[in-house]
């Protein structure tokens, strides 16, 4: 039976860019250790030359044509922004 | 009757003939939230002012175009509630998270706009899991939802307050969307019809993305032919969404009650095991009778891979939500990653892993292979039958609380839900009665574009029982 381990769910949170408590470590370890237990089941099946599906409707390469058309200005594109400065998003600084 | 409680299809025939007013239907209905909101908890915004502003607008326009103006606009004056994680342009989407609780879109969904050329008129943005991450409600952070029919239990999700909304009157239609069981759940605990769509048949341009290759865009409403109705306004190509399909889009509600004599249902043994609740059983068993009596004929089919379609379902979803969510990074809007709920984390958390370096072949991969099985399973039955009828859920709605604590028992709730999303076809929820007074539905289930049958099927069935009469009592 596979488990994780808390080390593993604190990697998996940065990975996924989270800040988690230690309380919370506690229960998603447990939570998310039963979760792959459960998809674990998956290994029973042979997939042997089975092709692997991510478009169900058989779609691909869809193209349109390159062509300007009329877009969201400025004023909205930024009207959700917390902080914007000279038609900019103002966020925080990434570098010491 | 109660203005609230009529169809689509009787609302529009009343407003045609100056019977009603769009200004007497739309209060009708806030009127009832009114009543029923601060019980049932089933909208995040309503938009009272500019809903009667609008409702004005076309009682005018009908005096003035002598009704004229229903040629152009089929759905002229009916109210509707939007899921919020539908983008409305000026009108709050939150998706039912407190990450984006102040949002503001610049612009309208496809749907939205196509909704609002019809003519309807937005009473509000209804309550929801967060992100669309849910069976039940609960996961929403604006509060838990109550089912009308019973409000000690869920309504399901996750399109929980367009389910409540619609069983309550507080709207003609609801807009929903479908990963796994967001439409189908909450139309069967909740009495109603609801549409889930094939993969690609109405656009996803400005719906907030879950798992971008299992989301579909359906809605809700009181009887088959409105819910067929609807489709016809909704589906179709959008360039805005490459996935969207290029396929035809038919009058579904034009040959909607061609007799269904000679048309082969499947019954897959594998939608009838132990341990699912034997009165909801016995009440898709009573539903397969009758459409027997109507001339169907009844054959008995496997789907293999059942078993294991909701562990493929629970690592290909959490992957994409997790890449999905990471656009969320608050850092140009919205707030920080720590605001996300218990559910969204689990399901990136799970994700990030299925996807990380050592752990995607094991398990993307091979979900993504198992994907290809259950989709096989479907399209060898479609070689034999017309449609297929399964249970909506296991069980009748459950109590609030009842798996909150419990993820995998709440994923579990939608085992004959998720593994259509899987094939990516489409499926309806048609009530099917009543067991202690609580709603109970069953899907039928068609091959990817066959819309049309399901609702023939839906239509011929719901003329002999008309379980869509039973309202709640409150």
């Amino acid at each position: 039976m596979k488990k994780l381990t808390s080390e593993e769910v604190v990697h998996i949170a940065k990975l996924a860019k989270l800040k988690l408590s230690d309380e919370e470590i506690k229960k998603f370890q447990k939570q998310l250790s039963c979760i792959i237990v459960f998809v674990d089941e998956l290994k029973k099946i042979n997939t042997n030359n089975v092709v692997p599906t991510a478009q169900v409707t058989g779609l691909n390469n869809v193209f349109r044509d390159d062509v300007v058309i009329p877009s969201l200005s400025q004023e909205q594109a930024l009207s959700n922004a917390q902080e914007t400065y000279k038609g900019f998003f103002k966020v925080k600084s990434i570098l010491e | 009757m109660n203005l609230f409680n009529l169809t689509i299809k009787e609302a529009c025939q009343s407003l045609k003939e100056n019977k009603i007013s769009c200004t007497e239907l739309l209060k009708s209905c806030l009127n009832r939230i009114t009543k029923t909101e601060k019980i049932l908890n089933a909208f995040i915004t309503v938009d009272q002012e500019n809903s009667i502003g609008l409702a004005q607008e076309y009682d005018s326009l009908i005096a003035k175009t002598k009704g004229e103006i229903f040629n152009e606009k089929p759905l002229l004056g009916i109210p509707v509630a939007i899921k919020d994680l539908f983008c409305t342009n000026n009108l709050r989407t939150t998706a039912g998270s407190n990450v984006i609780n102040e949002y503001i879109p610049s612009y309208d969904a496809t749907v939205v706009r196509k909704l609002k050329e019809a003519g309807v008129v937005i009473v509000g943005k209804t309550n929801e899991d967060a992100w669309g991450h849910g069976s039940s409600g609960e996961n929403s952070d604006h509060g838990i939802t109550k089912n009308p029919y019973d409000v000690s239990r869920v309504p399901g999700g996750s399109s929980s307050g367009s389910g409540a909304a619609m069983a309550a009157g507080a709207c003609l239609l609801a807009t929903g969307t479908d990963t796994g069981s967001s439409v189908r759940l909450p139309a069967a605990y909740c009495n109603l019809i609801g549409i889930k769509p094939t993969y690609g048949r109405v656009s996803r341009y400005g719906i907030i993305s879950m798992a971008s290759s299992f989301d579909t865009i359906g809605h809700l409403t009181r009887t088959v032919y409105d819910n067929a109705k609807v489709l016809e306004i909704t589906a179709g190509k959008d360039p805005f969404d490459a996935t969207s399909s290029c396929a035809n889009v038919p009058k579904y509600s034009l040959d909607i009650d061609k007799s269904i004599k000679g048309l082969t249902i499947g019954v897959p043994r594998e939608y009838f095991v132990e341990g699912m609740d034997k009165n909801v059983e016995t009440k898709v068993y009573d539903a397969i009778a009758v459409l027997e009596k109507l001339g169907a004929k009844v054959k008995k089919i496997s789907l293999p891979s059942t078993s294991y379609a909701m562990a493929c379902y629970y690592i290909l979803v959490p992957s994409e939500v997790s890449s999905n969510l990471a656009r969320f990074d608050g850092i140009r809007f919205g707030r920080e990653r720590e605001m996300f709920g218990d559910e969204a984390k689990r399901r990136i958390m799970l994700g990030t892993y299925t996807l990380s370096a050592g752990y995607y072949d094991a398990y993307y991969l091979k979900a993504a292979k198992v994907r290809s099985l259950v989709l096989k399973d479907f399209e060898e039955a479609f070689k034999i039958v017309d449609v297929i009828i399964v249970p909506s859920s296991p069980s009748l709605p459950f109590q609030i609380g009842e798996k909150s604590k419990d993820p995998v028992q709440m994923y579990l709730s939608d085992i004959f839900l998720c593994p259509i999303n899987i094939a990516g076809i489409p499926s309806l929820n048609v009530p099917c009665g009543f067991v202690k007074g609580l709603p109970v539905g069953m899907q039928i289930v068609g091959r990817q574009f066959g819309e049309e049958y399901l609702y023939r099927v839906g239509y011929a069935y719901e003329q002999e029982t008309q379980f869509y009469k039973q309202l709640p009592a409150m």
